[in-house]
């Protein structure tokens, strides 16, 4: 059994689909009352990870638990107390907003349905639309839905695929907001992006590429534990300088962000050697800095695809 | 600079890019019809099934129909009689009964279709040449099965004593056929299609309504989050079946009542026990169109099978043809199906007078269809997305 502390612990999860792996031995622990950034690209397996948690999905290998109880096994009992928001809007469309919710607080036995769905939609600020059709909101309303949908009964776990996926930056702030009030309430919660600027915004992070978990802990450790320097490089013709660099041995990256170029390297004197004969290329602008998080991540996976 | 390729290019003849586009869409059309198994067993089943069920079930004459025999005397020329009414293939004779309440409780429950009485004295009465009566019962709730067995009695009458020693040389038939159509002596279609309507509507609706409840809820993506909530299959099911049975039960009062109204269907048994074994038919046809749902990939597919079910229920259920009449192999299907066992069921109540001890045995298959169909879609019933 693992400590009282620890909401998910999980060994060796493996799943294939029609043969191709699509998770390959991925373990991860997320401490209770945390907020667990998952990032990945899109199709590394965060979906299949994420539902291998909450007992949709069947590991191939590895085992583990979730709130205490074992994922193979206990999956009624890990239903009760876990919410998992889809990426994919599995609400009924056809029924309205308080239809919904009264639908998933009598489905949880919960004592008075509709005082309970009242309640969400004052919490959602969704009065006034309760008679809607969940299927008429707009994208960022559906998504509060759907987060209020799955508190509803009052989980002791959040699992929230990719919930502000093509939702504006207003509502993606908001939402943000609201994950952070449910935490200081004692929720753990699980979510998944592709967006790396909202790693920021977790207490600790994992990074999956291709169905393997490549680095995970807090932001800064992950930065730190990457061992990578990077120079920012600023100037005329970066296109040309990219090409001349990308192939040369100590440089491990090479990535554009908007006007200027990032150059990676993990060995230090390797990258100096190699960036050597250009750092004095009339035009261009050098800055050694420290990798951002965006520059680790896809050094990872750029490594892991070489292995792949 | 073009995009375009050269026969696409302004000029060219369109004909060669319209071929190549049409070729690519038909093979791939191909393709797809290869993988949807059902489609594919569609396209073959149904054209194979309607020639089977048309050709042969279908253009049979009634024959071998179930026939019980009152004997109030033995003789040789009531036997000739009877071995005669056997010999045109029309009536078999399957019980002998001693009195009139067994015939009546036979009939009743469908077990035989027609009842032959010959009356004490009757050999001496024919001796002697006073044409006596010989008294024949058919069930006429199904009046073509009926029509034509009693049709066939006359050209009997000729032939059945044409070697018996000591009768007069006779130019009409020495005895007299008392013929009676019962339940429906008007032989009205209406008094047998009616009934049998409400069957078939039943169950053409039922099996859509839940056939399409599943795949739906997998289509619409809905599924993935009603199955990360704590509910089991069987629950699944029943909240999906049951306000169906609601809608079944009013469709079936619906249709009864109209026939009572327009076309004055005499209602004889019980309207309580119809109510009852409608709501056992409907939940029993809802049972089976869930089972789809749970087994098809997709709600075409789920719509695909429900017509598969439903075509023989149609023609081997005695709605469209009698069921005394056709062959062995299509009796032994039909009894399989649930519109056969309501059929008789509807009848029996609206047009004999049935009761529940007539009945049990037909109530009794409807309820381990339904049984049976639950078990499939409960076991079959995917509680993960593996
Ligand atoms: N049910 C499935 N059957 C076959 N392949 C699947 C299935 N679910 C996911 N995949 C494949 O697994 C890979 C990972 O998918 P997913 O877990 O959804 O990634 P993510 O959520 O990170 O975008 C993808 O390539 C996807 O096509
Ligand atoms: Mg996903």
């Amino acid at each position: 059994m693992s400590a009282p502390d620890i909401a998910i612990d999980v060994r060796g999860l493996t799943k294939s689909f029609g043969g191709r792996v699509v998770v390959r031995d991925l373990s991860m622990q997320v401490r209770r009352g945390t907020i667990y950034g998952f990032l990945g690209p899109n199709g590394s397996g965060k979906t299949t990870t994420i539902r291998m948690l909450c007992g949709l999905l069947t590991p191939d290998k590895g085992e583990g638990t979730c709130l205490g109880y074992d994922i193979r096994t206990q999956a009624r009992e890990i239903k009760r107390h876990v919410g998992y928001m889809t990426q994919r809007f599995s609400l009924y469309q056809d029924l309205s907003v308080r239809e919904n919710l009264e639908f998933v607080a009598r489905l949880y036995g919960m004592p008075d349905p509709p005082a309970a769905a009242r309640a969400m939609i004052a919490r959602l600020g969704l009065e006034g639309r309760e008679r809607q059709l969940a299927g008429e909101l707009s994208g960022g309303w559906k998504q509060r839905l759907a987060l209020g949908a799955c508190t509803l009964p009052n989980p002791q776990l959040l699992l929230l695929d990719e919930p502000t996926a093509g939702v504006d930056p207003k509502a993606r702030r908001e939402f943000w907001n609201e994950i952070h009030a449910l935490a200081a309430e004692g929720l753990t919660v699980l979510v998944s992006t592709h967006y790396m600027d909202e790693a920021e915004r977790c207490h600790e992070i994992a990074y999956i590429a291709y169905g393997e978990l490549l680095a995970h802990g807090t932001v800064e450790g992950v930065i730190e534990r990457s061992k990578l320097v990077t120079y920012t490089v600023t100037g005329d013709d970066l296109q040309r300088l990219a090409a001349e660099l990308e192939h040369r041995p100590g440089v491990d990256m090479v990535a554009p962000f908007g006007g200027s170029l990032h150059v990676s390297g993990r060995d230090p004197q390797a990258l100096e050697a190699a960036i050597a004969p250009y750092r004095d290329r009339p035009g261009l602008n050098w800055t050694r800095s420290g990798p951002s998080l965006e520059d680790v991540f896809i050094e990872l996976m750029t490594r892991a695809r070489d292995n792949f | 600079m073009s995009v375009l390729g050269a026969a696409d290019a302004p000029g060219a003849a369109p004909t060669n890019g319209f071929w190549r586009r049409t070729w690519a869409m038909l093979i791939k059309e191909f393709i797809q019809l290869r993988r949807d198994r059902v489609s594919f067993a569609m396209i073959i089943m149904i054209p194979l099934m309607q020639l089977v069920l048309f050709g042969y079930a279908i253009n049979t004459q009634p024959r071998d129909l179930p026939t019980a025999v009152l004997l109030h005397e033995r003789s040789d020329v009531g036997r000739a009689i009877l071995a005669a009414l056997a010999n045109t293939r029309y009536f078999r004779i399957t019980h002998e009964v001693r009195t009139e309440a067994e015939f009546d409780r036979l009939m009743a429950s469908g077990q035989v279709l027609f009842g032959i009485e010959v009356p004490a004295g009757f050999e001496r009465a024919l001796r002697r040449g006073d044409r006596p009566a010989l008294l024949i019962a058919g069930d006429a709730t199904d009046p073509v099965a009926a029509g034509s067995a009693l049709g066939a009695l006359a050209q009997v009458a000729q032939t059945a004593l044409a070697y018996e020693r000591g009768i007069p040389e006779f130019s009409s038939p020495p005895f007299e056929i008392r013929a009676h159509a019962r339940y429906n002596p008007a032989a009205s279609t209406q008094l047998n299609i009616v009934p049998g309507l409400v069957g078939t509507i039943l169950t053409m609706t039922m099996l859509i309504f839940t056939a399409l409840s599943v795949t739906r809820e997998i289509e619409r993506g809905t599924m993935e989050s009603l199955l990360s909530m704590p509910i089991t299959p069987i629950e699944i099911m029943l909240g999906k079946i049951v306000p169906y049975i609601i809608v079944g039960f009013l469709q079936a009062s619906l249709i009864i009542g109209a026939g009572v109204w327009l076309f004055g269907i005499p209602v004889l048994g019980s309207l309580a026990l119809l109510a009852g074994l409608s709501t056992l038919f409907i939940t029993t046809n809802l049972s089976i169109g869930y089972t789809f749902s749970t087994l098809a990939q997709n709600q075409l597919q789920a719509v695909q099978m429900a017509m598969m079910f439903f075509l023989p229920n149609i023609l081997l259920s005695g709605f469209m043809f009698p069921f005394a009449g056709m062959p062995g192999w299509a009796q032994w299907i039909g009894e399989a199906l649930p519109l056969t066992h309501y059929l008789r069921i509807v009848r029996a109540i609206l047009l004999k007078g049935a009761t529940f001890v007539d009945l049990h045995y037909d109530a009794a298959i409807l309820l381990g269809l339904m049984l049976v169909a639950m078990t499939i879609a409960v076991t079959r019933f995917r509680r993960t997305l593996d």
